[in-house]
């Protein structure tokens, strides 16, 4: 294993964060607030150390699956770690482990937060807590390959490491401008979003940050309200819209926007994800309908809530927790489900669902018929085999991590509910749970012991398990 | 420059990351998902598994907007129906492998009629290859361009040889070959030289000329000692043929030994002067009776690497002068290095290197200039253009002599058709003849800048 390269990888990605980390100084002085003095010194402090690690001399720069693989998971872990200082350091969150979850679920587009008072935080900070969702819903690694010239050899390995979703599949022969016009995309489509909020009446800031928790599909509120503070259907249907969007493969997306509609619309992922979007929301419309005074108040809030959590967004604009029970389950179900494979969100992903189901219809057509020979089919094409073995790969430690996680975060002794609906919510990167952690309290009241665990599971869930399973696992480190 | 490969076998993998590495966008493809996957797996390109000669799957891979069509498939009639379609759906070049001999005697054919901008054969560059090897001294450098048509060679001038001391207007009168010295190189400095030049001891001359004028070159002026070799054969396979062919031509002793019958009727037949041994090269006692210590080279080219490789240490080890080994399976030429072989042969690699050099010339010109194709020479102190004569050029049907050509520019070469001509002062350049014009200046963006004003 090249130890030396991923170091100095790591460097460029602590430069990569102190650079990112200039944005919210750019704000404190905009506000002529003194946290900036904080964040300014913490990028000066990264970039340095960043720079000396990439001056380790490297013997050889190649790059085999298990470096992109351990790169990966050690830049998200290094990321949240220092990400989480700012905070810290300025004290605006005392406890260093509190600041830790916050980042962590802020770079993995979770949108869990443990504050109390999300309004009594200074702009600087509420700038770099959502701006984190944005950096971490297309990735930091994305950003360094389409960016910055870096190792030789296939960076296609990081990729598949970073992009969520049972296949990868480039744009066009590069890896590095398949990077860039995810970027470009991401960003078009986030600046589309600001002017539209803009317009809406939405102050710039407030829109700024709206519109990066909802690229990254993150979630974080800036209000202690969440979107509800705006009370407004304009704003509600233009964050509808583009957390829909976003939870789309973005290759799709790209498609569109070439004119290739008829590829697009004919994808099954996305025809699944529309269709799941509207069987929900028609039920939990109908369940809730007597909650509120007209059917069209009720499909707005049913609508937004169900766009909200399949797409592991997790913004809020009626207290779910107040729904029948009914509606409630389906929610934590979608929370399961997830966005589509390649977009920003988290989940299990619409894809992998549909090849379980598809295999799952197999498997009974070979107990009647043992001989048949059935072939899977995903979009007209055959599925691979080694796709699918993944797939259930993934299914059998998404499990394990959510029993065993389960069990320690039981140990704060809190209602099933909660607990269940916790872990369920960050291992998902979807944001506010049920009862204790619902849309209307936060994460505040749980043990450190069970941050750290959560914040286990939103690295997990955002890097889809291998990333982060394959750091602890001896046969990766042995030589 | 964006490429589409059809067909990832060795020689497709090859130009994949030899041309990925290059910076070029590649899109390989191939019906077999495996290899697909595997190549997208080690290279930075894109992969799509399909049929290349399927216009969906053309199109899908974007071949509108692309500029080169390697098709590498294992099968002729693939690769050439591969290049029409990509042809016709607005690929700018396309090059094809064509193997077998009853095609690839159309060549001129499928250039022209079917605008194919190359069509390669393996096995005849192989054996041309195998031939470089044999007659010319190590020391000197052959390297092919305009398609292979076109060699250039650096010689060094030294006292052995008869060129010290000679003005190149004698030249043709001391080596009787139709060549042409089109740069030299004298210390740090280059001359693009004309007849007055008188060559010294220790420059590096840069020959060009076809591959047969260059042999008898090297035979008149004693640069490779002229004897009778004696060369064995073993395997009579189509690079077998290819190689007998020329080695005869320079009057050597050939003796081919292939194990099927048919074969060496038909061997016999087309090679009278050689002479063909039924029998199985393997076996000791054979080349024991075949006198395989009194060769000068041994030549192994049957279908088997490992049998060449064996065979070869075989003939050493019996006494033969020289043994080189057809490997075609690349991961054993370096382990061959260690062996006590002389040189190895692979046709694939050599497919690949010729693609290789016609892709980089293409990239390398400027897209708006007139020139066809532009390679750089003497470590890219000179450049050589290929030009194609329009009925504007100024200076057609005019004699070469009498034409005002710019100081230090020279016409290394016109190709008329298949017919490759080494200028001399009576010479003309006609209409739809391509020029290759040999310069230091970078200047020179239209046939017509070479001619003062």
């Amino acid at each position: 294993m090249n130890r030396r390269m991923i170091i100095a990888m790591l460097g460029k990605m602590l430069c990569l964060e102190g650079l990112l980390l200039l944005f919210p100084v750019l704000i404190a002085l905009l506000y002529q607030e003194r946290e900036g003095v904080v964040y300014a010194g913490c990028a000066l402090g990264l970039s340095l150390f960043g720079w000396v690690l990439n001056r380790i001399p490297m013997k050889h720069t190649r790059m085999y699956a298990r470096e992109g693989f351990l790169i990966v998971a050690l830049s998200w872990i290094t990321f949240s770690v220092f990400g989480a200082l700012p905070f810290w350091f300025s004290g605006e969150i005392p406890s260093y482990v509190d600041a830790f979850f916050e980042i962590v679920s802020g770079f993995t587009t979770t949108g869990s937060s443990i504050l109390t008072d999300v309004e009594a935080l200074s702009h600087t900070a509420l700038f770099w807590r959502s701006f984190s969702h944005w950096v971490g819903g297309m990735g930091i690694l994305v950003l360094m390959v389409a960016f910055l010239r870096n190792a030789k050899g296939n960076t296609l390995h990081i990729l598949k490491a970073e992009m969520p979703g049972p296949v990868v599949g480039k744009l066009v022969s590069k890896v590095n401008v398949t990077a860039r016009i995810l970027y470009y995309l991401y960003l078009f489509l986030t600046c589309l979003e600001v002017l539209l909020l803009v317009l809406g009446g939405m102050p710039l800031f407030d829109s700024l940050l709206n519109a990066f928790a909802t690229a990254g599909t993150g979630g974080f509120a800036i209000k202690n309200a969440s979107i509800a503070y705006y009370q407004s259907a304009y704003l509600e249907g233009v964050i509808t819209v583009f957390m829909f969007l976003f939870g789309i493969n973005f290759n799709l997306i790209y498609f569109f926007l070439l004119g290739k509609f008829k590829a697009a619309l004919q994808s099954q992922e996305l025809r699944w994800y529309a269709g799941i979007v509207l069987g929900a929301t028609v039920l939990i419309t109908f369940n809730i309908l007597d909650l509120y005074s007209s059917l069209w108040e009720a499909l707005r809030y049913a609508l937004f809530q169900v766009v909200s959590i399949i797409t592991t967004t997790g913004f809020v604009t009626a207290d779910y927790g107040l729904w029948p029970l009914f509606s409630q389950t389906i929610l934590i179900m979608l929370m399961f489900i997830g966005a589509c494979a390649g977009s920003t969100g988290g989940g299990i992903k619409v894809s992998r669902i549909l090849l379980y189901l598809k295999s799952a219809r197999r498997n009974i057509r070979r107990q009647l018929h043992p001989n048949t020979v059935v072939s899977m089919n995903m979009d007209g094409r055959p599925v691979n085999n080694g796709v699918m073995q993944a797939a259930y790969a993934y299914l059998v430690f998404y499990l394990i991590i959510f029993a065993g996680s389960l069990l320690i975060v039981t140990l704060d002794n809190m209602d099933f509910t909660s607990s269940f609906s916790a872990v369920a919510t960050t291992l998902n990167n979807v944001g506010p749970a049920l009862h204790v952690a619902g849309p209307v309290g936060n994460f505040s009241s749980f043990s450190d012991l069970s941050k750290i665990v959560m914040s286990f599971d939103m690295l997990a869930g955002r890097l889809e398990i291998f990333p982060l399973i394959l750091l602890f696992s001896y046969s990766t480190w042995k030589k | 420059m964006k490429i589409l490969i059809v067909g990832l076998g060795k020689v497709g993998q090859l130009l994949c990351a030899y041309l990925s590495a290059e910076g070029h966008d590649i899109v390989g493809i191939d019906p077999i998902e495996q290899k697909v996957d595997e190549v997208v797996e080690r290279n930075d390109i894109f992969g799509i598994c399909g049929n290349g000669a399927n216009c969906d799957v053309l199109r899908e891979a974007g071949v509108e907007d692309a500029d080169v069509l390697l098709a590498v498939t294992s099968s002729d009639e693939l690769n050439i129906l591969s290049g029409l379609i990509a042809k016709r759906l607005g690929v700018r070049y396309t090059i094809a492998r064509v193997r077998n001999p009853d095609y690839y005697t159309q060549l001129r054919f499928l250039r022209e009629e079917l605008g194919f901008n190359m069509i390669l054969n393996p096995e005849a560059e192989a054996a041309n290859e195998i031939v470089r090897s044999i007659l010319f001294p190590s020391a000197m450098k052959v390297n092919t361009f305009a398609r292979g048509r076109v060699e250039i060679a650096e010689v060094k001038v030294t006292k052995n040889n008869r060129l010290a001391g000679i003005q190149l207007s004698d030249l043709y009168q001391i080596s009787r070959s139709n060549i042409l010295i089109c740069a030299i190189k004298r210390g740090e400095q280059v001359y693009i030289p004309n007849g007055q030049f008188i060559l010294e001891q220790g420059d590096h001359a840069y020959l060009t000329g076809s591959h047969k004028e260059l042999v008898s070159f090297c035979a008149y002026t004693h640069l490779s000692k002229k004897q009778k070799k004696k060369v064995m054969i073993i395997g009579g396979s189509k690079i077998a043929y290819f190689l007998a062919k020329q080695l005869l031509d320079q009057k050597y002793s050939v003796k081919i030994i292939e194990q099927n019958e048919t074969r060496c009727i038909e061997l016999a037949q087309r090679l009278p002067q050689a002479s063909i041994i039924h029998a199985n090269g393997s076996d000791e006692s054979v080349l024991e009776d075949e006198r395989v210590d009194e060769m000068d080279v041994v030549v192994t080219l049957t279908g088997i690497d490992e049998e060449n490789m064996i065979v070869s240490l075989l003939c050493k080890n019996m006494n033969a002068k020289k043994a080189i080994a057809k490997v075609n399976n690349l991961r054993f030429t370096d382990m061959v290095d260690h062996m006590d072989i002389d040189g190895v042969i692979s046709p694939k690699r050599i497919a690949a290197n010729q693609i290789l050099a016609y892709v980089r010339a293409k990239s390398n010109k400027d897209e708006d200039s007139a020139v066809r194709t532009l390679y750089k020479l003497v470590n890219e102190h000179v450049e050589a253009l290929e030009f194609m004569a329009t009925d504007n050029f100024r200076g057609k049907k005019t004699s070469l002599a009498l034409l005002p050509v710019k100081k230090d520019i020279l016409v290394a070469a016109i190709l008329r058709g298949r017919q490759v001509i080494v200028p001399k002062g009576n010479d003309q350049i006609l209409s739809g003849d391509r020029v290759i014009v040999v310069t230091q200046r970078k200047t020179i963006r239209d046939l017509n800048d070479i001619l003062e004003d």
